[in-house]
């Protein structure tokens, strides 16, 4: 196995985006979407974690040719998992008001997040999500760099993604190439 | 290479691997229907475990539980079986530990929504404390297909060096949260589920848990089930629908076929076969596509339900069982062809001499994933 290099970086917080060490926006994640994205009404349906991941997939991976990205693989990590939306379905299945809903159960499964990312860039690599108890950018780099020793993807999109709440949430999104 | 050493299977049907293959031979399941269970407003028929016997049983072989939920009993209950039956030292260094389920302790947040044993990676810490290991639990929370992706993870840090043991916790509970939300989806049958069936009409839930341990070997060890390939694809297509090509689970069992393993060398492919109407059509074109629809094929949701986190798991150590005693399981469930394009299902057991298979699972996310064993010896 040759040795994986990160090619580029995305960081994601309350504080806005940076791609590669450079302030790219202010924002929140809704004004990030309107600024890199705003063609995908589809965005509008996903939880905050999705929309996270996406956010930073569509900064991470503009500059890459649709041939490249097919390839792709995508690994990410987090530590909620996605337990903001848990908490969000659980409320409707009390006993006063029960009233599940599939559109809101799908997210709570936090690889949903790599499955949303692969439709938007029509990425047919693999899909995986772990969950670790702090973002340990050594082993995440680790474990997604070892994807290469049973498959050959392009690139592999991997780090971290969790969303706490509107005040605490990170993306740290690298891509990884051999 | 790497070896599978050890195992162990606990569902509401056998407490060994033996134990639920002799309970699958003898015609029984513990799908049945369950009126109020969980609170349930409605129904619904599925595989449950006897909770009170499970945690009894635990009491007996690992003590007093503490703090520990009966989602954790239950893990450690199961990779204890299997961690004794090899006499493998688990508090090594050298031994890791990978847990794959899709929602854990989730059933804590009805009473508490801050409960923070809703942390999966804290369930892990708990489950790998237990057996007195130091190294950091890897959690695979990949929805329906965690099972192979948990297997391909353990394959990757074994070929990669950083463990010479993985071992592969497979375990969900249902609750009122995964209930309800199968039934929100429409997604559930209310009699016993019929994979690949023209009259099948959504899937059956059920709980299990499993244990494999991998180890990495120098020389091939002619008596244990070796990994042969494995590989993830997704579908791009839809997050809670499977694509109408199959396209993720084609590309999985080409893979597979690419990395060496031959057609005529299968003894069957075990597949996900919920069936939901969606799902076994899709495997259907996907196997045919990848010229597997001359290969027994069978599935095992009609026995167990759809275990989860569980799956990959309980379905790869049956086939491995399974094809130790040269046998195809049945698909229970299974009487007439309703999928599209024709596969070699069958709901008796048949005889097989082959000595490697293919397991495949699909799920939420649009996610695919398949791995495939061969006999040590075989090839």
């Amino acid at each position: 196995m040759k040795t994986p290099k990160t090619q580029a970086r995305v960081v994601i917080s309350p504080a806005g985006a940076e791609q590669n060490g450079t302030r790219v926006s202010e924002g929140n994640i809704s004004a990030l979407y309107r600024e890199f994205a705003g063609d995908y009404p589809k965005f509008f349906k996903m939880d905050s974690l999705c929309k996270l991941g996406f956010i930073g997939a569509e900064l991470l991976l503009r500059d890459i040719d649709p041939v490249t990205r097919e390839e792709a693989a995508i690994i990410l990590f987090n530590r909620n998992g996605s337990l903001v939306t848990d908490r969000n379905y659980s409320r409707t299945i009390t006993d006063d008001n029960y009233f599940p809903s599939p559109a809101l159960f799908v997210y709570t499964l936090a690889n949903i997040v790599t499955g949303e990312i692969a439709i938007r860039h029509k990425i047919y690599g693999e899909t995986s999500f772990y969950v670790l108890d702090e973002p340990d950018f050594g082993l995440i780099e680790q474990i997604a760099s070892e994807a290469f020793l049973t498959s050959s993807p392009s690139l592999i999109l991997t780090g971290w993604v969790d969303y706490n709440n509107d005040s605490d949430y990170l993306a740290d999104l690298r891509l990884i190439t051999v | 290479m790497i070896a599978a050493v050890a195992d162990n299977i606990l569902s509401p049907i056998g407490l060994t691997a033996d134990e639920n293959i002799e309970a699958i031979l003898a015609g029984r399941s513990a799908l049945r229907l369950h009126e109020g269970l969980f609170g349930l407003p409605e129904p619904f028929f599925g595989s449950v475990f006897d909770r009170t016997a499970l945690a009894d049983i635990f009491r007996t072989e690992a003590g007093e539980p503490g703090t520990l939920t009966l989602f954790e009993q239950l893990c450690i209950l199961s990779a204890g079986r299997a961690i004794a039956s090899c006499r493998l030292d688990a508090a090594s260094p050298d031994t890791i530990f990978i847990l794959s389920t899709t929602k854990g302790n989730v059933a804590c947040l009805a009473d508490n929504p801050d409960d923070s044993r809703c942390y999966l990676a804290g369930s892990a810490e708990r489950i790998t404390r237990h057996f007195g290991n130091p190294n950091r639990p890897l959690v695979v929370s990949n929805a329906c297909i965690s099972g192979v992706s948990a297997q391909i993870a353990a394959v990757r840090e074994l070929m990669a060096g950083r463990a010479r043991h993985a071992v592969i916790i497979g375990a969900d509970l249902l609750s009122r949260f995964i209930v309800s939300g199968f039934q929100s989806f429409k997604a559930l049958s209310t009699e016993r589920c019929l994979p690949y069936d023209s009259k099948r009409t959504g899937l059956n839930l059920g709980e299990a848990a499993g244990t494999l341990i991998l180890a990495k070997c120098d020389s091939a060890p002619e008596d244990m089930w070796l990994y042969a390939a494995g590989s993830a694809h997704n579908d791009a297509n839809h997050i809670s629908g499977p694509s109408r090509t199959g396209e993720g689970s084609f590309r999985v069992l080409r893979d597979i076929l690419r990395s060496g393993v031959a057609p005529e060398e299968i003894a069957f492919v075990n597949a996900h076969g919920t069936a939901t109407a969606y799902n076994d059509e899709m495997e259907s074109i996907a196997i045919e596509r990848a010229g597997l629809d001359t290969v027994p094929v069978n599935g095992l949701k009609g026995i167990f339900g759809h275990t989860l986190g569980a799956a990959g798991v309980i379905e790869t150590i049956l086939s491995m069982h399974a094809a130790d005693r040269g046998l195809v399981l049945p698909t229970v469930g299974f009487s007439e062809q309703g999928t599209s394009r024709r596969l070699d299902i069958s709901a008796q057991p048949r005889h097989t001499e082959r000595r490697c298979f293919i397991k495949i699972l699909s799920g939420f996310g649009g996610s695919n994933a398949g791995i495939s064993y061969r006999k040590g010896g075989a090839q």
